[in-house]
């Protein structure tokens, strides 16, 4: 599927998964294929106008889009997967290259076991059928990039099919309903990638770079559409998108653009194209070789990729020369479903906070730390570190490990705030001056601010009294039957207590006082 | 002492009565007297006489590496050799030194031998004449041997003698001349289809295509990976033996060699023959093969059976379909294997810079001859998408079925197949060159290369003399990976029919320092 045509941004050795796109009507083009009309979360805020716009302008034509993904993922590895260079991405250029890379004459490849073991992780993850026999195809092209003429991959008998992934968008009119969803995925594919081309237009030159480590992620989309009831469309494939929020806008773009092609009398040609960033729309890029045919062949080089399980495992072999898939599932780390349906349970979390907690790298390591620590309520935890904490963060544009506020911090914050020695709005002080002074512990923060809850009733019952005094009119309303007043009350008390006091607590002796 | 065998200079090494550097200049200045002959394409005088020294040093502290060390060797031009030309004798690699060795090359230096040159051949190993390269063809030794000048006086007077040169078969036809002239006393060769083998019979030598994925393909250009072997020339058996047992082996950089560690590969003398079954396939013995050739391949087998051997009948009958089918796999590698050759990276580059396409297509057309580019072409066409199925994948079907007419022979019970292994004696260049290269190739890979489609090990040994003075060669084929059995069977074969040594008194001028007996080896080395 892959034309050679701007291959700029490939990873230094990549699996290939593509996800079966399913329908989706109403042109909703969820990444991976879902068959929802509704929104996909974030990225879809900002396309809220495409969906007016894809509403069926004749009344009653109805439209489906269907979306299939060739995602492209860089191993982490510490070498090639064919060759024993390494993989750098500050290396200068053409720095890391071996005699392989750079497809001297005689040369040949060698599986990278390590990128074995990461296929099948991400085939078990993926809750793929592990091909216990898997093959390598050469798939021809002329490019400056590709030096073999080649590039080696799974195309016919690939290493990991069939799988699935489940997935879950908020939806509804605030974001804040959970609707779960199934990408198929098609296959995972062990694929060696091609070099870097960078085009000089000033002098006209084309310069190749082959240590081939650049990107982590990239990823081709396939977008049709079609009536419901009757044959797929074309596709088109927009190649090259490098992050979720592109290929979220990309999509949307393209399946309106076919919707409207297709709605003006036009065609779909089956053809590449590229978004453009910064219009924000898809281009059909410049094939200059016209159709492909990649003349795939066996490559002859590698004999076939043999794995095992406990059962199959031949006796007396060298486990440094087999792949056990039994052991690499055991070493599978828990998986982000499997830790959100435990929050859920165990904490009474609601979903869309699960996901929030896992999306964040460490936001979940932070969030236990601190519910191992205080006496608050699981609840208050995640209200405190979603919200509050999160938001500190995404403000300075920090990541959880950069934080200046521990864990142990935040818990006896939260303890504070628990046994009542301080006011949910002293609390935010405190947590504001935590992020502010590295080293203070909130203990100290409240003693220095005076933050702490007036334990003293007699002086809390003196304040209210002249607060009464001070304001007969407001009394009087109250008196009247203006259910607001009151509030005004309990907000002219707070303030004459520097916001020491709990506002139930001075309702209470507001209303005793109120009703004597 | 060039006449002799490995083994036997080996032994004169290690006694002292020659040293590496008199050897390595006495070959030296053989290749230079031979240059007629057009073996090698690169002569590395300067690393021969270097190694020499080195060699020389370990021998006078009686730190010898073993059987290999100071003795000079010849490597086919398609074997990466660092700091040494590596051109495939194609303008497309002309002036390319490549930065590493070949397995095979590194695991001869590492034994001590010293790299005389590297051999002629047809461009990227396609051709079974050696006439196809751009350093032009090499020339059979035996066109300048007394016993064929000899006959050629009887039958034809006052032509140009010069004119009737014979080609040496090939593709490895620089390494076999280098071995059959006395140049050099072992040399690498490669074998997809009988490259190695077909030359050794017109060369008289011997021509060992090892079992594949025994001997390490890396640093080997390829022509068709699925097939390709590196192949040894040498003058006895026991010489191949001795190289085999040097390269054998697993290779960490060829995922294809054995894992199974391989030991010393000594072979021992037959003395036994009731426990053989030789295997006399059927479908060899077709209208093309010469009568000279066929009438030989009886009176070996007779001689296998006179001696207590059994002598049967079997059938391969899938052997017919082995030309074509090897023709759609080998022209699919090709182009696929060619397609790095862009002109960017290394080799040659055309002067056009319109656009890379343009770039690419002058590239490929000024560096490729027809032969090449011929197979590129009907490569691409059977790997076509429409084509795939109705050609490369029946092509592969095929080959399993030849390769399971080997296992099923060999499953009931034979040891070693008997068959020739060209259709005749070499023919003149002027008489060869009348077909194009696809026909002969097709031709004389007939009994060759069924083998190279089941990795099977085979061996060409030199048999007689045909009419004309020239040498004739049989093959034997053993199962995979019994490489030494198949050996063992081709040396006694070998001792029994003691076919004479080329004299080639003629060509050189000052040849009695050469070929005379000296005397003081031939007793105490026998």
């Amino acid at each position: 599927m892959a034309t050679p045509i701007l291959r700029w941004c490939c990873p230094g050795r990549r699996w290939v998964f593509a996800g079966i796109g399913s329908v989706s009507r109403h042109g909703r083009g969820v990444p991976t294929g879902s068959t929802s009309s509704g929104k996909r979360g974030q990225s879809s805020v900002a396309q809220q106008p495409l969906i007016t716009a894809q509403k069926p302008r004749k009344g009653e034509r109805e439209w489906a889009a269907v979306v299939g993904l060739e995602i492209h993922a860089q191993i982490a590895s510490n070498s090639k997967l064919f060759s024993g260079s390494q993989v750098d991405f500050a290396a200068p250029p053409n720095s890391l290259v071996s005699f392989f890379d750079a497809s001297l004459p005689g040369t040949l490849p060698v599986l990278n076991r390590r990128c074995v073991e990461a296929a099948v992780m991400t085939g078990l993850a993926l809750d793929c059928h592990i091909n216990r026999r898997s093959l390598f195809d050469r798939k021809h092209y002329f490019y400056a990039d590709l030096p073999a003429g080649y590039q080696i991959t799974q195309q016919r008998l690939p290493i990991a099919v069939n799988g699935s992934l489940v997935y879950s968008v908020c939806v509804g009119k605030r974001q804040s309903q959970m609707v779960t969803k199934t990408a198929g995925v098609k296959q995972i594919q062990l694929e060696q990638d091609s070099g870097k081309s960078l085009h000089d237009s000033l002098r006209s030159q084309t310069l190749v770079d082959l240590n081939r480590a650049e990107g982590q992620l990239r990823v081709d989309a396939n977008i049709s559409v079609h009536n419901p009831g009757e044959p797929l469309g074309v596709r088109t494939e927009v190649k090259n998108l490098n992050s979720a929020r592109f290929l979220a806008k990309a999509i949307d773009y393209e399946i309106q653009r076919q919707i409207n092609e297709l709605e003006n009398g036009g065609k779909i040609l089956n053809e590449t194209r590229s978004f453009d960033y910064k219009l924000g729309c898809t281009v059909p890029m410049r094939d200059k070789e016209g159709k492909q045919d990649y003349r795939f062949m066996p490559e002859p080089n590698l004999p076939p990729l043999l794995l095992y399980d406990s059962g199959s495992l031949p006796t007396g072999t060298d486990p440094q020369q087999v792949i056990n898939i039994d052991q690499l599932r055991e070493q599978l780390p828990e998986l982000p479903r499997v830790t959100r349906e435990k929050l859920v349970q165990q904490y009474g979390m609601l979903p869309e906070h699960s996901f929030a907690l896992l999306n964040e790298v460490g936001l979940l390591e932070f969030f236990q730390n601190v519910i191992k620590e205080t006496r608050a309520e699981p609840k208050k935890v995640t209200s405190w570190v979603l919200n509050t904490f999160l938001g500190f963060l995404k403000q300075q544009n920090l990541a959880v490990s950069e934080s200046p506020v521990t864990p142990s911090a935040l818990a006896e914050l939260l303890d504070l705030l628990d046994r009542k020695a301080i006011s949910s709005s002293a609390a935010k002080q405190v947590f504001q001056e935590l992020w502010r002074s590295k080293g203070k512990t909130p203990a100290q923060i409240v003693a220095e601010k005076k933050l702490e809850l007036m334990q003293d009733a007699e002086v809390l019952e003196q304040l209210c009294r002249s607060t009464l005094e001070a304001h007969p009119q407001v009394v009087t309303d109250v008196k009247k039957g203006n259910p607001r007043a009151i509030n005004k009350l309990i907000g002219l008390v707070r303030r004459a207590t520097l916001g020491r006091a709990d506002p139930t607590v001075i309702k209470e002796v507001l209303e005793r006082q109120l009703s004597s | 002492m060039l006449g002799r065998t490995l083994r036997e200079v080996s032994e004169a090494l290690k006694q002292g009565l020659v040293t590496p550097t008199e050897l390595c200049q006495r070959c030296l200045s053989l290749i230079k007297k031979t240059k007629i002959l057009n073996a090698y394409i690169t002569v590395s005088e300067e690393v021969a006489l270097k190694q020499a020294e080195e060699s020389e040093k370990r021998y006078k502290k009686g730190h010898s590496l073993g059987d290999l060390d100071g003795i000079p060797v010849a490597v086919k031009d398609n074997f990466s050799t660092a700091g040494i030309e590596t051109t495939c004798a194609s303008n497309m690699l002309k002036g390319y030194v490549p930065p590493y060795n070949a397995t095979v090359v590194q695991k001869l230096l590492d034994q001590g031998a010293l790299l005389m040159g590297k051999t002629n051949l047809d461009e990227f190993a396609m051709g079974s004449g050696s006439t196809d390269g751009i350093f032009g063809p090499v020339k059979n030794p035996w066109s300048y041997s007394k016993q064929y000048r000899e006959k050629r006086k009887q039958k034809s007077h006052g032509e140009n003698e010069d004119s009737h040169w014979l080609i040496t078969g090939g593709s490895s036809g620089g390494s076999a001349a280098a071995v059959s002239a006395f140049t050099c006393f072992a040399a690498l060769g490669s074998d997809t289809g009988g490259s190695t083998r077909n030359p050794a019979a017109h060369c008289g030598v011997v021509g060992l295509k090892p079992s594949y994925g025994l001997v390490s393909r890396h640093g080997l250009i390829p022509l068709v990976n699925s097939m390709d072997v590196p192949g040894i020339l040498t003058r006895c058996v026991d010489d191949a033996a001795i190289v085999l047992g040097i390269l054998a082996g697993h290779d960490p950089k060829d995922s294809t060699t054995i894992q199974d560690p391989v030991k010393p590969f000594t072979l021992p003398s037959l003395t036994d023959m009731s426990k053989l079954c030789i295997g006399i396939p059927k479908e060899y013995l077709t209208p093309e093969l010469s009568s000279e050739v066929q009438s030989l391949w009886s009176k070996a087998a007779n001689l296998f059976e006179s001696e207590g051997a059994k002598v049967i009948e079997v059938s391969l009958p899938h052997t017919s379909y082995s030309i074509v089918c090897y023709h759609v796999l080998c022209t699919s590698e090709v182009a696929s294997n060619m397609a790095r050759f862009d002109g960017l990276e290394y080799g040659h580059r055309c002067d056009t810079d319109v656009s890379t396409e343009a770039m690419y297509a002058a590239t490929r057309r000024e560096g490729f001859n027809d032969v090449v580019r011929g197979r590129i072409l009907s490569g691409n066409f059977f790997l076509l998408k429409e084509n795939y199925e109705n050609y490369f994948v029946k092509a592969q079907k095929v080959r399993r079925l030849i390769a399971r007419d080997f296992v099923n022979v060999f499953n009931s019970g034979v040891d070693v197949l008997l068959t020739p292994t060209t259709l005749s004696e070499a023919v003149p260049h002027t008489e060869f060159i009348r077909e194009d290269n696809r026909t002969r190739s097709a031709q004389d890979d007939l009994f060759t290369q069924a083998v190279n489609m089941a990795g099977l090990p085979a061996v060409s040994v030199p048999m007689a003399l045909s009419s004309q003075g020239l040498p004739i060669g049989l093959q034997f084929i053993g199962r995979a990976f019994c490489d030494q059995q198949l050996l063992t069977v081709a040396k006694w074969f070998e001792k029994q029919v003691q076919f004479p040594v080329i004299q080639l008194q003629e060509l050189m001028d000052d040849c009695s320092s050469i070929f005379e007996n000296e005397k003081l080896a031939s007793a105490s080395l026998k």
